[in-house]
């Protein structure tokens, strides 16, 4: 194939000029609200801000250079214990989560996709949960599950959810994968939406069992649009913040994921710690994402070079 | 033939109405509840009768009570969110394109700078961010919450896109380019509305999780009149101390969520049917 | 071209961000005005507060925008939640943003921002100390200077069912010991009854509680120079009051979940007999709209101590003037106004918030309409401020820790309060 070999050579050229032409506003947007703020963040890493009174009781202003000081102190002493429960937490919550609305979200996508009938009204609730703002289902949570809420009164016991323990980190579960499981249905339908129907025929024409059809045909053609889903909710999970922050309260230790001590430590102006923690967290979630990547393939680009080196 | 077919799917039927059954249930009854507090009289917000008794609409009232400016909220969430879905399609499909179709070094090294950007958690950019709008002068105005939306919304955008259209054969554009479309026209004519069902899977992510962002919207707008529906709610207060209007915020939390269904529902059938129509089907 | 001029924009753009970068955190010192100069300026001014619960706060300043139509005063609603609104006005500070001009403060946040310079000092004859709260007047201040103006003051009041106290021919409670006694006699004919709560969860009212307890067991959190000496056995008594009280159920196992509503609620479905709570429950529990089973059958008296009356934690709001808002001479003359003796008489009216003139406590007309103003005035001349600190966000963080360990039962009160002693030791020398 010479229209192949003539454009992977010429690859870098008119096509490289072009890419750069559309990849740009992405870059400039990212740029400006993302890039800037985090380089700010990381410079911030590497500075104290001074806590010492002068004479009058005036906090002494300015902040100065410290290098990794605030890094190792998270991982000294009391920060230690409370970094990694927070980060047990976080990767708790992040397995745990994710893997049910993966399960949910999967089926959730199937019914909908087989379903004819009522298709428009399905679709409609299963976007309700999603669609509910984030605050808002937070407080509704918290309501079902106080001392004299409906969640007690349904299983009939008294249950104090919101403290410390094993109820606590249930609730917040129960309450992201009702919020976000949706999210992953949505991106699978839409992955299983462009399946061809023929592929169906042909397989039915074969005798495959339904059973055998979703292992076989369905899951490897949205096995792209589920990636993505679960990638990004990974990504989301792993910076968890503000449903245990409003269900069960800050500085709970059952519940603590490590965006709540970056949060909690910013405001007590310990601004450098707080970077430091955040700037972990992205480090934590890099890794993940590579890993994951790694491992499942969810090599959405790379893919793209394979077919083009056929 | 007709009868093991006829067979197969009565079973299926049954599973299929099933599994309907139980999302409904799992999806709606947290969302029962809310509608249900909604309804109540503020004097009965705590009853745990599965009907509100008596039926008001206090709640809803309240929401729209003159001092609250709850109507304007609701206009500016969807001037903020319109925008940014729109913007987010644009520079994500464009985006997406690139990485899945051209050819070009350090491809991946872009698709994963462009998702790194969601990996810092977000809270720590706000005071960052803050201080770079109030330095170029973008406190309450609209693009100080579109910006950051679009920001926050593009990479799952140019990831989504490009998955999809990488699955859309690349031998269908190359047959419209023989026949005489630019590469342009090619893409936008054939790719597009195969993509269509993640295009507005896209769409639809986008325009919500714009729709309920909170805090950059609180820490950017000071001005009552620029404030978006969130954060509207958010200073909803009670009568008295604290108060908490637990059945206003569910009221306008009903509000803000019902006609967001509705207008995707009917939307989603117009983009598709419209995508489609004009496809090579 | 047009791709080049696109990336040679977007390069200028970061470029600018970065700089910008680089000015916002070194140029410190430059927004800030010394505090104590004079306070300069006048024109249109913000007014940066949590709720405007009944509509008053508006009302207040449409009458002054009305007597003043070059110096006009807006109103910044923020989150009703007092964390996100403290967030707020930090994150303002922090970028030194001339958003916010005047700023409502809760009274223990005037050290933090004292002390970072947030706020100015204000000239000592803004407040008439002959005439204001004394103990309220206490929490403007930082180191003996004023650094704002008190509007509302608040103190805890027990409430208590009268009609069941009546039936057992009770008066109210004057110690712990007479509370649980009193208890035990109405549960022989009231058994499902709980017996106290007060906010619990672990937050900030927890650390109003538990302050509570060891003041009104004889201890302090800090002493007078301001030295923690929290592991004294009066203190330990105190905590163990409150740790006994959930061990032995007279405070209800739920109570641990509650906030000032979750209580509320409880208290107004009849389910409790004693009730610490702010007088802003007063209202609510008296409506007779169906939405409190309580209305009528209560009334509020001290709240009770170890061998005595005991003390109440201080609580309440100061106006104070952002150190980075322009028209400083308005937002003074704004402050003056709003804690004049009509506008806190419109304000109690309308809101029922404790207000910090004097007068208005023995006003008879005023008693008539809230019959708890003298046991009020009596809860906040006697009541505890909290610990008066610039971090006093860490020192709140340590006592919710420490009181939270020992009520749960994760730690004896003795260890819990030689971790806090340690802590605060840390945390204030």
């Amino acid at each position: 194939m010479t229209a192949v070999a003539r454009r992977a050579r010429g690859a870098t050229s008119g096509a490289g000029r072009l890419a750069a032409a559309l990849l740009s506003p992405t870059f400039v947007v990212l740029g400006l609200v993302v890039g800037y703020p985090l380089v700010a963040a990381l410079r911030e890493s590497v500075f104290r801000e001074g806590t010492d009174l002068d004479e009058s009781g005036f906090v002494v202003e300015g902040s100065r250079f410290v290098g990794v000081d605030n890094y190792t102190a998270i991982f000294a002493g009391e920060s230690a214990v409370r970094f990694w429960n927070a980060f047990g937490n976080t990767t708790l919550f992040t397995v745990i989560t994710v893997a049910l609305e993966v399960v949910i979200g999967v089926a959730m996508a199937l019914v909908m996709h087989h379903a004819i009938r009522w298709r428009g009204i399905v679709r409609a609730s299963i976007l309700v949960p999603w669609a509910v703002p984030t605050a808002v289902s937070a407080l509704l949570w918290r309501w079902i599950f106080q001392a004299d809420g409906v969640a007690n009164s349904i299983i009939g016991q008294q249950i104090l959810w919101t403290t410390e323990g094993w109820q606590a980190k249930f609730a917040v579960i129960l309450a992201d994968v009702w919020k976000t499981a949706p999210f992953v249905g949505l991106l699978v339908l839409a992955g299983l939406q462009i399946i061809p129907n023929d592929v169906y025929e042909a397989a039915r024409v074969d005798g495959a069992s339904p059973w055998r059809q979703f292992w076989r045909i369905t899951l490897p053609l949205v096995k792209p649009a589920l990636l993505v889903a679960v990638l990004f909710r990974v990504l989301d999970a792993l910076r968890m913040f503000d449903l245990p922050f409003v269900l069960i309260g800050s500085r709970k230790e059952s519940v603590e994921t490590l965006s709540m001590v970056a949060f909690d430590e910013a405001s007590s102006l310990r601004f450098g710690p707080a970077a430091a923690y955040a700037t972990i967290l992205f480090v934590y979630v890099a890794v993940t994402a590579l890993v994951f990547v790694r491992l499942l393939g969810a090599d959405v680009i790379g893919a793209a070079r394979e077919r083009a080196r056929k | 033939m007709t009868a093991t077919h006829a067979k197969a799917t009565l079973p299926r039927k049954v599973l299929t109405f099933a599994g309907l059954g139980l999302i409904l249930l799992y999806c709606l009854a947290p969302f029962y509840w809310m509608a249900v507090s909604a309804f109540r009289r503020p004097s009965d917000q705590f009853e745990l009768t599965a009907l509100p008794a008596p039926f008001s609409l206090d709640n809803l009232t309240a929401v729209f009570s003159p001092g609250v400016g709850f109507g304007r909220s609701l206009l500016n969430s969807l001037v903020v969110a319109g925008t940014t879905t729109v913007l987010t399609l644009i520079i994500g499909v464009s985006a997406a394109y690139a990485l899945a179709r051209l050819h070009f070094r350090f491809k991946n090294a872009v698709a994963a700078l462009i998702i790194a950007t969601s990996m810092f958690p977000g809270i720590s950019l706000l005071v960052p961010l803050l201080a770079l709008f109030t330095d170029i002068g973008w406190i309450n105005t609209y693009q100080s919450m579109i910006v950051p939306s679009l920001s926050f919304a593009l990479p799952l955008a140019v990831w989504n896109l490009t998955a999809f259209f990488r699955q859309m054969p690349e031998e269908l554009e190359q047959a419209a380019m023989i026949d005489g479309c630019t590469r342009g026209q090619a893409f936008r004519k054939v790719i597009l509305p195969l993509a269509a069902p993640g295009i507005f899977t896209t769409a639809i992510i986008t325009f919500i999780a714009a729709w309920n962002e909170f805090i950059i919207a609180l820490s950017m707008v000071n001005d009552s009149t620029m404030q978006t529906a969130t954060v509207a709610i958010s200073r909803f207060t009670g009568a008295y101390g604290f108060d908490q209007p637990f059945g206003t915020q569910m009221a306008a939390g009903v509000i803000v969520t019902v006609p967001l269904v509705v207008v995707v529902l009917l939307f989603q059938r117009r983009i598709i049917a419209g995508l489609t129509a004009g496809g090579v089907k | 071209m047009g791709v080049r001029t696109t990336v040679s924009r977007a390069t200028a753009a970061l470029g600018v961000a970065v700089l910008l970068a680089s000015c916002g955190s070194g140029g410190d010192g430059g927004g800030g005005e010394q505090p104590g100069g004079a306070l300069e300026g006048r024109g249109e001014v913000t007014f940066a507060t949590g709720k405007d619960t009944s509509g008053n706060m508006q009302k207040l300043v449409d009458e002054w925008n009305s007597s003043h139509p070059n110096e006009q005063v807006r109103i910044i609603e923020l989150p009703e939640s007092a964390d996100a609104q403290r967030q707020q006005m930090v994150q303002n500070a922090q970028v030194k943003s001339d958003a916010y001009t005047i700023l409502n403060l809760d009274v223990v946040w005037t050290a933090e921002f004292a002390a970072n310079r947030w706020v100015v000092e204000l000239p000592a004859d803004t407040v008439d100390a002959g005439k204001f709260l004394e103990p309220a007047v206490k929490t403007a201040k930082y180191r003996d200077k004023l650094y704002a103006a008190p509007v509302y003051s608040d103190g805890g009041l027990l409430y208590y069912r009268k009609d069941l106290l009546d039936a057992a021919g009770l008066q109210p409670p004057k110690t712990w010991a007479e509370l649980t006694a009193a208890c035990q006699a109405v549960k022989a004919t009231q058994p499902a009854i709980g017996c106290y709560a007060g906010q619990f969860e672990k937050y900030e009212g927890l650390t109003v509680n538990f302050d509570e307890a060891v003041h009104s067991a004889g201890g302090d959190v800090v002493d007078a120079s301001g030295k923690p000496v929290v592991d004294s056995p009066e203190a330990k008594a105190g905590l163990d009051a409150l740790v006994t009280g959930f061990q032995q159920g007279v405070i209800p196992q739920k109570a641990i979940t509650y906030k000032e509503e979750e209580g509320r609620r409880a208290f107004q479905a009849g389910e409790l007999l004693f009730h610490r709570q702010w007088p802003y429950q007063w209202n609510l529990a008296g409506k007779t709209d169906g939405s409190s089973q309580v209305a009528g059958k209560f009334d509020v008296a001290p709240l009770p101590g170890l061998n005595g009356p005991g003390s109440s934690t201080l609580g309440g709001h100061n106006f104070a003037i952002s150190a980075f808002g322009k028209n400083k001479a308005t937002a003074l003359d704004f402050i003056k106004f709003f804690t004049s003796e009509p506008s806190q008489r419109s304000n109690l009216l309308a809101t029922s918030q404790a207000p910090t003139l004097a007068s208005l406590y023995d006003d008879a007309e005023l008693i008539k309409q809230f019959p708890y103003l003298p046991t009020l005035k009596e809860s906040i001349l006697s009541a505890k401020p909290r610990p008066q600190a610039v971090r006093y966000g860490d020192v709140t963080q340590a006592i919710q820790e420490a009181a939270y360990a020992a009520l749960t039962g994760a730690k004896p009160s003795d260890v819990a309060l030689k971790d806090l002693q340690a802590k605060l030791q840390e945390l204030l020398k």
